[in-house]
Protein backbone atom coordinates (compact mmCIF):
# COMPACT_ATOMS: atom_id res chain seq x y z
CA UNK A 1 0.00 0.00 0.00
CA UNK A 2 1.37 3.21 -0.99
CA UNK A 3 1.47 6.13 1.62
CA UNK A 4 -1.00 7.98 -0.19
CA UNK A 5 -3.59 5.05 -0.10
CA UNK A 6 -2.63 5.05 3.57
CA UNK A 7 -3.80 8.18 4.55
CA UNK A 8 -7.10 7.76 2.47
CA UNK A 9 -7.69 4.78 4.36
CA UNK A 10 -7.49 6.46 8.18
CA UNK A 11 -9.63 9.55 6.16
CA UNK A 12 -12.14 7.14 5.63
CA UNK A 13 -12.07 5.20 9.16
CA UNK A 14 -12.28 8.78 10.61
CA UNK A 15 -15.53 9.57 8.97
CA UNK A 16 -16.95 6.46 9.90
CA UNK A 17 -16.87 6.53 13.15
CA UNK A 18 -18.19 10.18 13.07
CA UNK A 19 -21.30 8.60 11.40
CA UNK A 20 -21.60 5.91 13.39
CA UNK A 21 -21.81 8.19 16.51
CA UNK A 22 -24.25 10.48 15.18
CA UNK A 23 -26.29 7.62 14.41
CA UNK A 24 -25.90 5.79 17.80
CA UNK A 25 -26.81 9.19 19.54
CA UNK A 26 -30.28 9.26 17.03
CA UNK A 27 -31.16 6.03 18.17
CA UNK A 28 -30.43 5.58 21.74
CA UNK A 29 -31.27 9.02 22.91
CA UNK A 30 -34.76 9.53 23.92
CA UNK A 31 -35.36 12.61 21.64
CA UNK A 32 -39.55 12.97 23.52
CA UNK A 33 -37.79 13.46 26.41
CA UNK A 34 -34.96 15.69 25.68
CA UNK A 35 -37.47 17.74 23.92
CA UNK A 36 -39.89 17.65 27.10
CA UNK A 37 -37.48 18.47 29.23
CA UNK A 38 -34.88 20.65 27.31
CA UNK A 39 -36.67 22.42 24.73
CA UNK A 40 -39.70 23.11 25.77
CA UNK A 41 -41.97 25.94 23.90
CA UNK A 42 -44.31 26.51 26.14
CA UNK A 43 -42.23 27.43 29.15
CA UNK A 44 -39.66 28.66 26.96
CA UNK A 45 -42.51 31.32 26.06
CA UNK A 46 -43.61 31.81 29.44
CA UNK A 47 -40.40 33.15 30.55
CA UNK A 48 -40.87 36.27 28.02
CA UNK A 49 -40.70 39.26 28.03
CA UNK A 50 -39.07 38.92 31.94
CA UNK A 51 -35.85 36.95 30.50
CA UNK A 52 -35.10 39.84 28.47
CA UNK A 53 -36.39 43.36 30.21
CA UNK A 54 -35.63 42.21 33.67
CA UNK A 55 -32.59 39.18 33.81
CA UNK A 56 -30.61 39.90 30.68
CA UNK A 57 -31.08 43.54 31.94
CA UNK A 58 -29.45 43.07 34.90
CA UNK A 59 -27.15 41.12 33.75
CA UNK A 60 -25.46 43.91 32.20
CA UNK A 61 -26.40 46.51 34.37
CA UNK A 62 -23.75 44.40 36.84
CA UNK A 63 -21.14 43.98 34.49
CA UNK A 64 -21.22 47.51 33.60
CA UNK A 65 -20.93 48.85 37.29
CA UNK A 66 -18.28 46.39 38.25
CA UNK A 67 -16.57 46.90 34.79
CA UNK A 68 -16.45 50.49 35.24
CA UNK A 69 -15.27 50.44 39.36
CA UNK A 70 -12.29 47.92 37.82
CA UNK A 71 -11.08 50.05 34.92
CA UNK A 72 -11.06 53.29 37.05
CA UNK A 73 -9.27 51.32 40.08
CA UNK A 74 -7.48 49.03 37.93
CA UNK A 75 -5.74 51.91 36.36
CA UNK A 76 -4.90 53.32 39.90
CA UNK A 77 -3.29 50.38 40.70
CA UNK A 78 -1.68 50.01 37.53
CA UNK A 79 0.06 54.02 37.80
CA UNK A 80 0.67 52.33 41.69
CA UNK A 81 3.16 49.42 40.09
CA UNK A 82 4.65 51.75 37.73
CA UNK A 83 5.50 54.49 40.84
CA UNK A 84 8.63 55.18 41.93
CA UNK A 85 7.88 55.07 44.76
CA UNK A 86 8.50 51.59 46.33
CA UNK A 87 5.38 51.39 48.99
CA UNK A 88 2.66 52.04 46.61
CA UNK A 89 4.63 49.47 44.40
CA UNK A 90 4.88 47.05 46.82
CA UNK A 91 1.27 47.85 47.85
CA UNK A 92 -0.37 47.23 44.67
CA UNK A 93 1.17 43.75 44.09
CA UNK A 94 0.12 42.56 47.48
CA UNK A 95 -3.87 43.64 46.43
CA UNK A 96 -3.21 42.24 42.51
CA UNK A 97 -1.68 39.42 43.62
CA UNK A 98 -4.35 38.35 46.41
CA UNK A 99 -7.05 38.93 44.43
CA UNK A 100 -5.98 36.88 41.53
CA UNK A 101 -5.20 34.43 43.63
CA UNK A 102 -8.41 34.10 45.37
CA UNK A 103 -11.72 32.61 44.07
CA UNK A 104 -14.04 35.33 43.05
CA UNK A 105 -16.73 33.45 45.43
CA UNK A 106 -15.18 34.31 48.65
CA UNK A 107 -14.50 38.20 47.51
CA UNK A 108 -18.25 38.21 46.87
CA UNK A 109 -19.04 36.32 50.20
CA UNK A 110 -17.10 38.56 51.90
CA UNK A 111 -18.15 41.85 51.02
CA UNK A 112 -21.98 40.54 50.53
CA UNK A 113 -21.89 38.81 53.99
CA UNK A 114 -18.49 39.11 55.88
CA UNK A 115 -18.76 42.94 55.87
CA UNK A 116 -22.65 43.29 57.07
CA UNK A 117 -22.00 40.34 59.99
CA UNK A 118 -18.59 42.40 60.81
CA UNK A 119 -20.33 45.89 61.26
CA UNK A 120 -24.16 45.36 61.20
CA UNK A 121 -24.45 47.61 58.58
CA UNK A 122 -25.96 46.89 55.20
CA UNK A 123 -24.87 48.81 51.88
CA UNK A 124 -27.07 49.01 48.98
CA UNK A 125 -27.59 45.85 47.01
CA UNK A 126 -25.93 47.55 43.58
CA UNK A 127 -22.84 48.92 46.12
CA UNK A 128 -22.29 45.24 47.30
CA UNK A 129 -22.38 44.30 42.99
CA UNK A 130 -19.92 46.49 42.35
CA UNK A 131 -17.29 46.00 44.98
CA UNK A 132 -18.11 41.88 44.85
CA UNK A 133 -17.04 41.78 40.75
CA UNK A 134 -15.37 45.09 40.72
CA UNK A 135 -12.21 44.33 43.53
CA UNK A 136 -11.31 40.93 41.44
CA UNK A 137 -11.82 42.89 38.31
CA UNK A 138 -9.56 45.46 39.02
CA UNK A 139 -7.16 43.19 39.80
CA UNK A 140 -6.65 41.40 36.37
CA UNK A 141 -7.26 44.74 34.87
CA UNK A 142 -4.92 46.32 36.54
CA UNK A 143 -2.23 43.70 34.83
CA UNK A 144 -3.57 44.12 31.86
CA UNK A 145 -3.02 48.15 31.92
CA UNK A 146 -0.03 48.03 33.36
CA UNK A 147 1.46 45.93 30.15
CA UNK A 148 -0.48 48.72 28.08
CA UNK A 149 1.12 51.14 29.22
CA UNK A 150 4.54 49.45 29.44
CA UNK A 151 3.83 48.69 25.91
CA UNK A 152 4.13 52.61 25.04
CA UNK A 153 7.61 53.46 23.72
CA UNK A 154 9.43 55.21 26.05
CA UNK A 155 10.15 57.90 23.67
CA UNK A 156 6.11 59.04 23.94
CA UNK A 157 6.98 60.44 27.18
CA UNK A 158 10.31 62.03 26.98
CA UNK A 159 9.21 63.40 23.62
CA UNK A 160 6.02 64.74 26.19
CA UNK A 161 8.70 65.87 28.78
CA UNK A 162 10.87 67.58 26.48
CA UNK A 163 7.62 69.56 25.38
CA UNK A 164 7.17 70.56 29.39
CA UNK A 165 4.46 68.71 29.87
CA UNK A 166 4.44 66.97 33.43
CA UNK A 167 4.28 63.31 34.16
CA UNK A 168 1.13 63.28 34.90
CA UNK A 169 -0.13 65.27 32.04
CA UNK A 170 2.06 63.37 29.66
CA UNK A 171 0.88 59.86 31.30
CA UNK A 172 -3.10 61.72 30.47
CA UNK A 173 -2.59 63.37 27.28
CA UNK A 174 0.28 60.91 25.62
CA UNK A 175 1.00 57.32 27.12
CA UNK A 176 -2.74 56.39 28.52
CA UNK A 177 -4.19 57.07 25.08
CA UNK A 178 -1.84 54.87 23.05
CA UNK A 179 -1.92 52.23 26.09
CA UNK A 180 -5.69 51.57 25.97
CA UNK A 181 -5.50 51.41 22.28
CA UNK A 182 -3.38 48.67 22.71
CA UNK A 183 -5.08 46.34 25.63
CA UNK A 184 -8.95 47.22 23.62
CA UNK A 185 -9.06 43.12 22.59
CA UNK A 186 -7.58 41.71 25.96
CA UNK A 187 -9.90 44.04 27.91
CA UNK A 188 -12.89 43.18 25.72
CA UNK A 189 -11.84 39.53 26.91
CA UNK A 190 -12.39 40.65 30.52
CA UNK A 191 -15.96 42.14 30.02
CA UNK A 192 -17.05 38.67 28.76
CA UNK A 193 -15.50 37.01 31.85
CA UNK A 194 -17.38 39.77 33.80
CA UNK A 195 -20.67 38.78 31.89
CA UNK A 196 -20.13 35.15 32.81
CA UNK A 197 -18.90 35.95 36.41
CA UNK A 198 -22.36 38.02 37.37
CA UNK A 199 -23.33 34.69 37.55
CA UNK A 200 -21.95 34.43 41.11
CA UNK A 201 -24.12 37.01 42.07
CA UNK A 202 -27.40 35.11 43.49
CA UNK A 203 -25.32 34.20 46.50
CA UNK A 204 -25.94 37.94 47.45
CA UNK A 205 -29.82 37.53 47.95
CA UNK A 206 -32.17 38.57 45.33
CA UNK A 207 -35.70 39.77 44.99
CA UNK A 208 -37.41 39.50 42.26
CA UNK A 209 -36.22 42.54 40.64
CA UNK A 210 -32.76 41.96 40.70
CA UNK A 211 -32.08 38.37 39.69
CA UNK A 212 -29.17 38.28 36.95
CA UNK A 213 -29.85 35.72 33.91
CA UNK A 214 -28.51 32.22 35.83
CA UNK A 215 -30.61 33.16 38.68
CA UNK A 216 -33.57 33.75 36.76
CA UNK A 217 -33.23 30.65 34.61
CA UNK A 218 -32.15 28.44 37.84
CA UNK A 219 -35.18 29.73 39.82
CA UNK A 220 -37.63 28.26 36.73
CA UNK A 221 -35.84 25.22 36.78
CA UNK A 222 -36.81 24.37 40.44
CA UNK A 223 -40.51 25.77 39.72
CA UNK A 224 -41.46 24.51 36.73
CA UNK A 225 -39.22 20.89 37.27
CA UNK A 226 -37.68 21.56 33.66
CA UNK A 227 -34.62 22.25 32.65
CA UNK A 228 -35.93 24.42 29.56
CA UNK A 229 -35.37 27.89 31.36
CA UNK A 230 -31.28 27.17 31.19
CA UNK A 231 -31.50 26.45 27.53
CA UNK A 232 -33.01 29.91 26.99
CA UNK A 233 -30.91 32.11 29.13
CA UNK A 234 -27.72 30.13 27.84
CA UNK A 235 -29.09 31.34 24.54
CA UNK A 236 -29.10 34.72 26.13
CA UNK A 237 -25.70 34.32 27.26
CA UNK A 238 -24.23 33.35 23.92
CA UNK A 239 -26.30 36.80 22.48
CA UNK A 240 -24.18 38.46 24.36
CA UNK A 241 -20.52 37.02 24.73
CA UNK A 242 -20.04 35.24 20.97
CA UNK A 243 -20.46 38.95 19.39
CA UNK A 244 -17.87 40.15 21.33
CA UNK A 245 -15.58 37.43 21.51
CA UNK A 246 -15.75 37.66 17.31
CA UNK A 247 -15.34 41.77 18.29
CA UNK A 248 -11.81 40.35 19.84
CA UNK A 249 -10.67 38.82 16.91
CA UNK A 250 -11.48 41.57 14.91
CA UNK A 251 -9.63 43.99 17.02
CA UNK A 252 -6.30 41.52 17.74
CA UNK A 253 -6.01 41.20 13.92
CA UNK A 254 -6.68 44.77 13.31
CA UNK A 255 -3.59 45.51 15.73
CA UNK A 256 -1.05 42.91 14.57
CA UNK A 257 -1.85 44.55 11.14
CA UNK A 258 -1.01 47.89 11.92
CA UNK A 259 2.13 47.16 13.97
CA UNK B 1 14.79 83.33 6.57
CA UNK B 2 13.34 86.42 8.03
CA UNK B 3 15.91 89.24 8.73
CA UNK B 4 14.18 90.61 12.22
CA UNK B 5 14.81 87.24 13.89
CA UNK B 6 18.66 87.69 12.84
CA UNK B 7 18.96 90.89 13.44
CA UNK B 8 17.72 89.84 17.37
CA UNK B 9 19.58 86.72 17.66
CA UNK B 10 22.87 89.42 17.08
CA UNK B 11 22.08 92.05 19.11
CA UNK B 12 21.69 88.96 22.12
CA UNK B 13 24.66 87.75 21.28
CA UNK B 14 26.65 90.89 21.49
CA UNK B 15 24.86 92.75 24.31
CA UNK B 16 24.89 89.70 26.98
CA UNK B 17 27.69 87.51 27.64
CA UNK B 18 25.59 85.06 29.39
CA UNK B 19 26.40 81.49 27.80
CA UNK B 20 22.98 79.97 26.48
CA UNK B 21 24.32 76.54 28.08
CA UNK B 22 26.86 76.71 30.49
CA UNK B 23 28.36 72.74 31.32
CA UNK B 24 30.52 72.79 33.80
CA UNK B 25 32.57 69.58 35.62
CA UNK B 26 29.46 67.15 34.58
CA UNK B 27 29.61 63.70 35.59
CA UNK B 28 26.93 61.00 35.03
CA UNK B 29 27.08 57.53 35.98
CA UNK B 30 25.06 54.46 34.88
CA UNK B 31 25.20 52.65 38.08
CA UNK B 32 29.08 51.52 38.30
CA UNK B 33 29.36 52.81 34.56
CA UNK B 34 30.60 56.62 33.99
CA UNK B 35 29.67 57.81 30.93
CA UNK B 36 30.52 61.43 31.45
CA UNK B 37 33.66 61.97 32.80
CA UNK B 38 33.68 65.91 33.66
CA UNK B 39 32.43 67.87 30.65
CA UNK B 40 33.53 71.42 30.48
CA UNK B 41 31.51 73.04 27.37
CA UNK B 42 29.34 75.80 26.61
CA UNK B 43 27.41 77.37 23.94
CA UNK B 44 26.89 81.24 23.00
CA UNK B 45 23.48 83.01 22.03
CA UNK B 46 22.88 82.44 18.46
CA UNK B 47 25.72 80.00 18.24
CA UNK B 48 25.01 76.50 16.03
CA UNK B 49 27.89 73.89 18.15
CA UNK B 50 28.27 70.18 16.13
CA UNK B 51 29.05 67.21 18.51
CA UNK B 52 30.81 64.05 17.04
CA UNK B 53 32.25 61.18 18.34
CA UNK B 54 32.24 57.52 18.40
CA UNK B 55 29.16 55.50 19.33
CA UNK B 56 28.92 55.17 23.13
CA UNK B 57 31.02 58.27 23.65
CA UNK B 58 28.37 60.09 26.10
CA UNK B 59 26.78 62.12 23.01
CA UNK B 60 23.43 61.94 23.76
CA UNK B 61 23.70 61.28 27.52
CA UNK B 62 25.09 65.30 27.06
CA UNK B 63 22.16 66.31 25.35
CA UNK B 64 19.53 64.17 27.68
CA UNK B 65 21.43 65.82 30.45
CA UNK B 66 20.89 69.19 29.48
CA UNK B 67 17.10 69.09 29.26
CA UNK B 68 17.19 66.80 32.67
CA UNK B 69 15.71 63.86 30.69
CA UNK B 70 18.76 61.98 32.66
CA UNK B 71 19.73 63.38 36.56
CA UNK B 72 23.43 64.67 36.02
CA UNK B 73 25.64 62.94 38.44
CA UNK B 74 27.66 65.94 39.65
CA UNK B 75 28.32 68.92 38.45
CA UNK B 76 26.26 71.85 37.08
CA UNK B 77 24.42 72.87 34.12
CA UNK B 78 23.38 76.80 33.50
CA UNK B 79 20.83 77.57 31.04
CA UNK B 80 20.90 81.40 30.44
CA UNK B 81 22.29 81.86 33.95
CA UNK B 82 19.75 79.47 35.68
CA UNK B 83 21.24 76.30 36.96
CA UNK B 84 18.96 72.96 36.23
CA UNK B 85 20.93 71.08 38.51
CA UNK B 86 19.53 72.58 41.29
CA UNK B 87 16.90 70.71 43.45
CA UNK B 88 14.52 73.78 43.56
CA UNK B 89 14.94 74.07 39.58
CA UNK B 90 11.57 73.95 37.86
CA UNK B 91 12.80 71.30 35.16
CA UNK B 92 8.87 71.77 32.95
CA UNK B 93 9.71 75.43 32.79
CA UNK B 94 13.47 74.81 31.80
CA UNK B 95 12.22 72.06 29.30
CA UNK B 96 9.98 73.93 27.19
CA UNK B 97 12.46 76.44 26.96
CA UNK B 98 14.60 74.00 25.32
CA UNK B 99 13.62 72.28 22.18
CA UNK B 100 14.48 68.45 21.34
CA UNK B 101 14.58 66.56 18.31
CA UNK B 102 15.09 62.92 18.84
CA UNK B 103 16.36 60.47 16.32
CA UNK B 104 13.36 58.54 16.23
CA UNK B 105 11.16 61.55 15.40
CA UNK B 106 8.60 60.48 18.75
CA UNK B 107 5.31 62.28 17.32
CA UNK B 108 2.66 61.30 18.82
CA UNK B 109 0.79 58.93 16.46
CA UNK B 110 -2.81 59.23 18.25
CA UNK B 111 -2.89 62.66 17.43
CA UNK B 112 -3.22 64.71 14.11
CA UNK B 113 0.10 67.26 12.98
CA UNK B 114 -2.41 69.95 14.43
CA UNK B 115 -2.54 68.47 17.94
CA UNK B 116 0.56 67.29 18.18
CA UNK B 117 1.73 70.79 18.05
CA UNK B 118 -0.83 72.53 20.00
CA UNK B 119 -0.96 70.17 23.24
CA UNK B 120 1.90 71.34 24.95
CA UNK B 121 1.13 74.68 24.06
CA UNK B 122 -2.12 74.65 25.43
CA UNK B 123 -1.10 72.51 28.32
CA UNK B 124 2.17 74.29 29.22
CA UNK B 125 1.79 77.77 27.88
CA UNK B 126 -2.12 77.87 28.31
CA UNK B 127 -2.38 79.59 25.04
CA UNK B 128 -5.98 79.48 23.31
CA UNK B 129 -6.96 76.90 20.88
CA UNK B 130 -7.02 80.01 18.23
CA UNK B 131 -3.68 81.14 19.59
CA UNK B 132 -2.01 77.79 19.49
CA UNK B 133 -3.07 77.00 15.96
CA UNK B 134 -1.98 79.96 15.18
CA UNK B 135 1.59 78.94 15.98
CA UNK B 136 1.49 75.84 14.79
CA UNK B 137 0.40 77.20 11.25
CA UNK B 138 3.51 79.21 11.41
CA UNK B 139 5.83 76.95 12.21
CA UNK B 140 4.90 74.47 9.79
CA UNK B 141 4.55 76.34 7.15
CA UNK B 142 8.40 77.52 8.32
CA UNK B 143 9.13 73.61 7.55
CA UNK B 144 7.33 73.25 4.46
CA UNK B 145 4.24 71.20 5.69
CA UNK B 146 1.14 73.86 6.04
CA UNK B 147 -0.81 71.21 3.77
CA UNK B 148 0.10 68.32 5.79
CA UNK B 149 -1.79 70.03 9.21
CA UNK B 150 -4.57 67.65 9.03
CA UNK B 151 -2.37 64.24 8.65
CA UNK B 152 -1.89 61.67 11.37
CA UNK B 153 2.26 60.48 11.94
CA UNK B 154 1.40 57.47 9.97
CA UNK B 155 0.85 58.27 6.90
CA UNK B 156 3.64 60.89 6.64
CA UNK B 157 7.39 59.81 5.13
CA UNK B 158 10.29 59.94 7.71
CA UNK B 159 11.53 63.17 6.50
CA UNK B 160 8.74 64.93 6.84
CA UNK B 161 8.00 63.41 10.33
CA UNK B 162 11.46 64.78 11.69
CA UNK B 163 10.03 67.68 10.07
CA UNK B 164 7.12 68.11 11.79
CA UNK B 165 9.09 66.86 14.96
CA UNK B 166 10.74 70.27 14.54
CA UNK B 167 7.92 72.44 14.12
CA UNK B 168 6.44 70.85 16.89
CA UNK B 169 9.42 71.75 19.18
CA UNK B 170 9.95 75.40 17.63
CA UNK B 171 6.04 76.01 18.44
CA UNK B 172 7.21 76.44 21.90
CA UNK B 173 9.05 79.25 21.51
CA UNK B 174 12.09 77.55 22.59
CA UNK B 175 15.49 79.94 23.70
CA UNK B 176 17.35 77.15 21.69
CA UNK B 177 17.33 73.57 19.76
CA UNK B 178 18.89 70.08 20.45
CA UNK B 179 19.03 67.70 18.00
CA UNK B 180 20.23 64.20 18.44
CA UNK B 181 21.32 62.67 15.63
CA UNK B 182 18.34 64.04 13.73
CA UNK B 183 19.01 62.00 10.41
CA UNK B 184 20.09 58.60 11.92
CA UNK B 185 16.94 56.96 11.30
CA UNK B 186 16.09 58.31 7.83
CA UNK B 187 16.12 57.27 4.29
CA UNK B 188 19.51 58.88 2.66
CA UNK B 189 17.32 60.21 0.41
CA UNK B 190 14.98 61.95 2.90
CA UNK B 191 18.26 63.52 4.91
CA UNK B 192 18.80 66.66 2.42
CA UNK B 193 15.03 67.65 3.52
CA UNK B 194 15.56 67.91 7.16
CA UNK B 195 19.22 69.53 7.03
CA UNK B 196 17.59 71.95 4.63
CA UNK B 197 15.01 73.04 7.72
CA UNK B 198 17.59 72.96 10.44
CA UNK B 199 20.30 75.30 8.05
CA UNK B 200 17.25 77.33 7.66
CA UNK B 201 16.85 77.44 11.54
CA UNK B 202 20.59 78.15 11.91
CA UNK B 203 20.32 81.58 9.14
CA UNK B 204 17.74 82.81 11.29
CA UNK B 205 20.17 82.95 14.79
CA UNK B 206 18.35 80.19 16.88
CA UNK B 207 21.14 78.70 19.12
CA UNK B 208 21.38 74.89 18.35
CA UNK B 209 23.34 71.90 19.78
CA UNK B 210 23.35 69.27 17.05
CA UNK B 211 24.51 65.59 17.38
CA UNK B 212 25.42 64.43 13.61
CA UNK B 213 27.62 61.87 11.67
CA UNK B 214 26.81 64.68 8.90
CA UNK B 215 29.80 65.88 8.40
CA UNK B 216 29.48 68.16 5.30
CA UNK B 217 26.68 69.76 7.64
CA UNK B 218 28.99 70.49 10.10
CA UNK B 219 31.21 72.07 8.56
CA UNK B 220 29.10 74.17 6.77
CA UNK B 221 26.89 74.91 9.31
CA UNK B 222 28.70 74.72 12.80
CA UNK B 223 30.03 77.65 14.05
CA UNK B 224 31.88 74.89 16.19
CA UNK B 225 32.19 71.27 16.23
CA UNK B 226 33.10 69.33 19.58
CA UNK B 227 34.74 65.89 19.46
CA UNK B 228 33.99 63.51 22.35
CA UNK B 229 35.07 60.16 23.13
CA UNK B 230 34.65 58.17 26.06
CA UNK B 231 33.20 60.64 28.39
CA UNK B 232 35.64 63.53 27.44
CA UNK B 233 35.07 66.56 25.06
CA UNK B 234 38.79 66.26 23.64
CA UNK B 235 38.57 68.94 21.11
CA UNK B 236 36.94 71.79 20.65
CA UNK B 237 37.09 74.44 17.41
CA UNK B 238 36.11 75.67 14.88
CA UNK B 239 34.92 73.54 12.32
CA UNK B 240 37.40 74.06 9.33
CA UNK B 241 40.71 73.77 11.82
CA UNK B 242 39.07 70.73 13.66
CA UNK B 243 38.14 68.73 10.21
CA UNK B 244 41.79 69.37 8.49
CA UNK B 245 43.90 70.07 10.93
CA UNK B 246 42.58 68.12 14.43
CA UNK B 247 44.94 68.68 17.13
CA UNK B 248 44.39 65.04 18.70
CA UNK B 249 45.61 61.69 18.00
CA UNK B 250 41.92 60.46 18.83
CA UNK B 251 40.37 62.96 16.80
CA UNK B 252 42.32 62.20 13.77
CA UNK B 253 41.84 58.81 14.23
CA UNK B 254 37.71 59.08 14.37
CA UNK B 255 37.76 62.05 11.52
CA UNK B 256 39.63 58.96 9.16
CA UNK B 257 37.25 56.32 10.09
CA UNK B 258 34.32 58.19 8.97
N1 LIG C 1 19.86 54.47 30.62
C1 LIG C 1 21.08 53.92 30.56
N2 LIG C 1 21.44 52.97 31.45
C2 LIG C 1 22.67 52.42 31.41
N3 LIG C 1 23.62 52.75 30.53
C3 LIG C 1 23.32 53.69 29.62
C4 LIG C 1 22.05 54.32 29.59
N4 LIG C 1 22.04 55.22 28.58
C5 LIG C 1 23.26 55.16 28.01
N5 LIG C 1 24.04 54.24 28.63
C6 LIG C 1 25.44 53.93 28.31
O1 LIG C 1 26.14 55.14 28.31
C7 LIG C 1 27.13 55.15 27.30
C8 LIG C 1 26.97 56.39 26.44
O2 LIG C 1 25.74 56.32 25.76
P1 LIG C 1 25.22 57.47 24.81
O3 LIG C 1 23.91 57.03 24.29
O4 LIG C 1 25.29 58.77 25.49
O5 LIG C 1 26.30 57.43 23.65
P2 LIG C 1 26.28 58.16 22.25
O6 LIG C 1 27.58 58.89 22.16
O7 LIG C 1 25.03 58.93 22.08
O8 LIG C 1 26.31 56.94 21.24
P3 LIG C 1 25.57 56.74 19.85
O9 LIG C 1 26.40 57.42 18.81
O10 LIG C 1 25.53 55.26 19.68
O11 LIG C 1 24.19 57.33 19.98
C9 LIG C 1 26.97 53.86 26.53
O12 LIG C 1 27.94 52.96 26.98
C10 LIG C 1 25.60 53.39 26.91
O13 LIG C 1 25.55 51.99 26.90
MG1 LIG D 1 23.29 58.73 20.86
Amino acid sequence: MTKRQQQQLVRAALYAVFVLAVLAILVIADWDTIQRNFFNVEIARDMFPEVITIAARNTLLYTALAFSFGLAFGLLLALMRLSTIRPYRWLATVYIETFRGLPALLTIFLIGQGIPIAFGTRWPILLNITLGLGIVAAAYMAETIRAGIQGVHKGQMEAARSLGMSYTRSMMSIVIPQGFRIIIPPLTNELVLLIKDTSLLFVLGTTPQTKELLKFGRDLLNTRFNATPLIVVGGVYLMITVPMTQLVRVLERRNARSR
Amino acid sequence: MTTPSKADATADRSGDALPAIDVRQLHKYFGELEVLKGIDFHVDRGEVVCVIGPSGSGKSTLLRCINRLEDPTDGQILIEGDDITDVDADVDALRSRIGMVFQSFNLFPHLSVLRNLTIAQRRVHKRSRHEARKVAEHNLERVGLLEKIDAFPAHLSGGQQQRVAIARALSMDPDMMMFDEPTSALDPELVGEVLAVMRDLASEGMTMMVVTHEMSFAREVADRIVFMDEGVVVEDGPPEQLITDPQHERTRRFLKVL
